[in-house]
């Protein structure tokens, strides 16, 4: 299904992605990866389990709230099978944990610290899934 | 009290910025990754907005003496490009083109309670316990292994 391109709306919804990422580092020290406070947060490791429970609502009545606010409907449209999207949250659990980092962890905040390692991992995520979009779209014309 | 608030404003801000971006519509991301076909470059604007404030953001706080509300900053140290952080960043590659999903847009989208978001959170969850498990595991063998 197509959709709009939004480049002022995304452009200012990175702007607040932004934002709180500062916010959690200015407060806490963090990195705003959202599959390390996840994932730090399901297996109880590290000591700041109270902080990652409260970002982590934060983070869960962020759409709710902006729907109150916004006339504008917000869409989320997925065409993907059940079963699909099961194998993918696996996928993307293990391998965040894995590689230590997603698009937020890698992709935001630590290209912002101009780190090859994180560098490395986001255009390695970003290529493979490119490829395995084409692959998937253009050469099974699923 | 303070300490909790902040992080539950950062946390609310970060899914308001994910919600008003579009990043909570799998198709927005599919169609990011789809150069060939409908290309929707939205993503790239999200981490240009996103970079432009963390960049000059986290080069101050790199000056300051310590966080708010703990003593110190827990800036990453690890350099090193090791096999796990490539074969991790191929798996989630995969992942995240197959169901148009990363893991803040699905924790974002839960409350829009969409079986497959849901079913995609509670894999999210089994597999990065797997992966915790592993590296804990792995780290174990090698204490062990080195006199």
């Amino acid at each position: 299904m197509s959709t709009e391109f939004t480049p002022w709306l995304s452009f200012f919804g990175g702007v607040l992605i932004g934002l709180a990422a500062l916010i959690l580092m200015a407060a806490h020290g963090r990195i705003a990866g959202i599959s390390g406070i996840l994932s730090g947060w399901l297996t109880r490791t590290d000591s700041s389990t109270p902080i990652n429970t409260a970002f982590l609502v934060g983070l869960v009545l962020g759409l709710p709230l902006t729907a109150l606010l916004s006339s504008q409907p917000i869409s989320i449209e997925n065409d993907t099978p059940f079963i699909g999207m099961l194998m993918a949250g696996l996928f993307v659990g293990y391998g965040t944990v894995h590689g230590s980092g997603c698009t937020s962890g890698h992709g935001v905040c630590g290209i912002s610290r101009l780190s090859a390692r994180s560098m490395v991992a986001t255009a390695t995520f970003m290529s493979t899934a490119i490829v395995f979009t084409f692959i998937v779209r253009h050469v099974f014309g699923a | 009290m303070l300490p909790l608030i902040s992080a539950g404003a950062s946390g609310l801000i970060f899914g308001i910025g994910l919600t008003v971006s579009g990043m909570v519509n799998p198709a927005k991301v599919k169609n990011f990754l789809d150069l060939a076909g409908d290309w929707d470059p939205s993503l790239a604007f999200v981490m240009l907005g996103a970079i432009s404030v963390t960049l000059p953001g986290y080069r101050l706080l790199r000056k300051s003496q310590s966080p708010w509300f703990t003593s110190k900053f827990q800036w990453p140290t690890r350099q090193d490009i090791d096999s796990p952080l490539i074969v991790g960043a191929v798996f989630f590659g995969v992942g995240w083109a197959l169901s148009g999903l990363c893991p803040g847009p699905a924790m974002a989208a839960l409350p829009s309670a969409i079986p497959g978001v849901l079913g995609f959170v509670l894999t999210l969850g089994v597999g990065a316990t797997i992966a915790h498990h592993q590296k804990r595991l792995k780290d174990l063998v090698e204490k062990n292994a080195s006199p």
